[in-house]
């Protein structure tokens, strides 16, 4: 049903009926126009399948020249924070997608803080998008800040690693973490379950708190309820990913060849690559953001600003002499950027504000005048008058 | 020996064919990852066909689990070169057993993760410092992740990595001892590392009841050659080159130890069995 017959509908209507009904369509077209966006997170050690698990939710080719380094040349590498941006269309509707991937996360020898470039990086991002929402212009502001967070967990462990245990605690509270078993081809159905139960239960111990998916209400039907019910027993998603399509039983899938079968990425018998596709792409895609911007977002905000004001008390309080264009405004600092670069954008709020506290001076001083003029004007006339 | 979880229990005892290494379904489960590199060796005295084999599984849970794994070789290898002073103490002494114990280490089956990108940097860093001073044999593990074609591009880049690295691997090139030796071992040489399966559970095929892993789209089969090189392995550890890992063992890297242990204190006194010695390592 689209916009225009909806109204033909309606015209006919009882008189009582206002219309606001066609809020959603609006809302629809509005939103299609615009177009949506979606920042996604792989993190995991290097060979668990995440860049080939990209490839095949998204059905791109994202990493097509991309080089493995060996391990001598692992050696002196950290860990980097990379971004792949792709727009990508389905029936007339358009996503800016953008993959950030973190190449040599847990691969050395020593991982002591190795998450600490993915935790800045987030901040950094939130950070960002604070400056730009406290900034003058805001009508193009861009959304990098990062809605999800797919953690590969190695299948060749006993459940979580150490490293795993530390990079969840260390990011739960910025980033929506969506747990996700690598590889899942090389369990067997039974071992899949057995791993996904001490996996839950070590998140819990631990008190890593993951993405929660939204409880449905309890008008939902029977049908939905039941789905909502499996996500949810489903987690960590056990996946296989495959950029290959190959033949089985007459049909062509993607899927991987072994001498002993073939495993179907699609197949939810074999894996959880569809439920967490429609969880991320089909179902869920919208609540992520939202959790994003109002938990997460308002976490580090609240933060932010409290650190700040705190700041501004205690320098206040050491400065004897009342600055002129002392600022109330709160700035974020910005980590990782260079002294000089913080100055100049502390020197272009203070610019701000004291356009803003000059702009109100003279309104208020025009006000005055007016005022006065009026009244001279009044005692004039009455001076006339009488 | 390698990180938790890559099948190195069940591929002892699908090797042995018997339960060598302590592994029942509650403790594997309750498990936790141990805080240092621990060394467990357990012994067994297993038979076939009225020979008896008393064979010594040492594992070492907690190797390179934690977030810091710098020098978490140290453990392994104190613990080899503490075998080795061991059997040079009883050599040494004047009173000597007619046969002497010898718990020195024969052969280190090094599991690698199939990955299917390259080695890591620890599995590179141990191979290093630990092939001079005993057998490494390495082996890539849950072989079941891997398609045929990614096994064989994963093999050469890891052949290619150790090579590069200067890692002598069992059986060693230099230690070839006649023309015959050297193409038998060629041939074992381009075939590591060994891409197995592990498996203690048995389902039937074709008739037959064989060991394996079974998936919701077929079943692994441990002892087909299609499918993995198990029994390539199996052959080659025990069939063949049992007696050359002891040979080699006793020969070169005993040997190695010895020498750099005589030449460090102006030589070893002989000592009676009631002295203790310490080990300065």
């Amino acid at each position: 049903m689209n916009y225009s017959s909806i109204l033909v509908c309606f015209k006919d209507q009882d008189k009582e009926y206002v219309g606001f009904a066609t809020l959603p369509n609006q809302v629809h077209r509005k939103s299609v126009k615009k177009g949506f966006d979606f920042t996604l997170m792989v993190a995991g050690e290097s060979g668990l399948g995440k860049s080939t698990l990209v490839n095949s939710l998204f059905l791109t080719d994202l990493y097509k020249d991309r080089k493995l380094l060996n391990a001598e040349e692992r050696i002196t590498q950290t860990v980097e924070i990379t971004k792949h941006t792709v727009d990508i269309e389905e029936k007339g509707v358009k996503l800016k997608l953008t993959i950030v991937d973190t190449p040599g996360f847990g691969d050395a020898v020593n991982n002591t803080e190795c998450w600490k470039s993915v935790a800045d990086y987030i901040d950094q991002q939130f950070e960002q998008y604070f400056r730009d929402e406290s900034g003058l212009n805001r009508k193009n502001i861009q959304d990098n800040r990062v809605h999800c967070c797919l953690y590969f967990i190695s299948p060749f462990g006993h459940g979580l690693r150490p490293l795993d245990v530390e990079f969840m605690k260390a990011l739960h509270e910025k980033v929506n973490i969506v747990p996700v078993l690598a590889k899942a081809d090389t369990l067997t159905p039974s071992e899949v379950k057995k791993k996904k139960i001490k996996i839950r239960e070590e998140i819990e111990q631990y008190g890593i708190k993951i993405y929660q998916f939204p409880d449905c209400d309890s008008d939902e039907d029977e049908e939905f309820k039941q789905q909502d019910l499996e996500l949810k027993e489903s987690i960590p998603f056990a996946v296989i990913g495959s950029n290959t399509v190959v033949e089985a039983k007459g049909k062509r899938v993607r899927g991987r060849l072994y001498p002993w079968g073939i495993v179907e990425v699609e197949n939810s018998a074999h894996c959880d690559f569809v439920k967490l596709r429609n969880m991320l792409v089909r179902t869920h895609m919208q609540d992520l953001k939202d959790v994003t911007r109002e938990t997460h977002y308002e976490n580090y905000r609240a933060q932010c600003i409290q650190s700040m004001t705190r700041m501004v008390v205690k320098e206040r309080n050491r400065n004897k002499l009342t600055r002129e264009s002392g600022t109330d405004f709160p700035i974020p600092v910005v980590p990782g950027v260079s002294e000089s670069e913080t100055e100049k954008l502390i020197r272009e709020k203070d610019e701000e504000v004291r356009r803003h506290t000059l702009l109100r001076k003279v309104q208020s001083q025009q006000r005055d005048k007016t005022a006065t003029d009026s009244h001279t004007r009044k005692h004039l006339i009455c001076t006339c008058v009488t | 020996m390698s990180h938790s979880g890559l099948g190195k229990s069940t591929l002892v005892n699908t090797l042995f064919k018997s339960q060598v290494s302590r592994r029942s379904a509650g403790w594997a489960r309750d498990e936790k990852i141990p805080k240092t590199v621990e060394i467990k060796a357990v012994s067994h005295v297993i038979e076939e066909g009225g020979v008896k084999m008393k064979l010594t599984v040492v594992d070492t849970p907690g190797f390179g689990d934690q977030i810091n794994n710098d020098n978490c070789w140290e453990p392994i290898s104190k613990y080899i070169n503490e075998q080795y002073e061991k059997f040079l103490k009883e050599e040494v002494n004047i009173t000597r057993k007619k046969r002497i114990p010898d718990t020195r280490m024969h052969c280190c089956l090094y599991f690698i993760s199939p990955t299917g990108h390259s080695l890591r940097q620890l599995d590179l860093e141990f191979m290093k410092r630990l092939s001079h001073s005993v057998n490494i044999i390495p082996v890539i593990a849950k072989a079941d992740t891997m398609t045929i074609e990614e096994r064989q591009e994963f093999k050469q880049r890891v052949r290619k990595e150790l090579e590069m690295s200067g890692i002598e691997f069992y059986p060693q090139k230099e230690f070839d001892e006649d023309m015959e030796d050297k193409s038998d071992n060629d041939k074992i040489r381009e075939a590591m590392p060994f891409a197995v399966v592990g498996s203690d559970k048995e389902y039937q095929v074709n008739g037959k009841r064989v060991l394996g892993r079974k998936t919701a789209w077929g079943i692994v089969e441990v002892e087909n050659p299609n499918h993995c090189e198990f029994a390539q392995l199996r052959d080659f550890l025990i069939r063949s080159h049992l007696q050359d890992l002891k040979e080699v063992t006793h020969n070169i890297h005993y040997e190695t130890y010895r020498a750099k242990r005589l030449n460090e204190n102006g030589g070893l006194h002989p000592i009676s069995s009631n002295d203790t010695q310490e080990s300065n390592l």
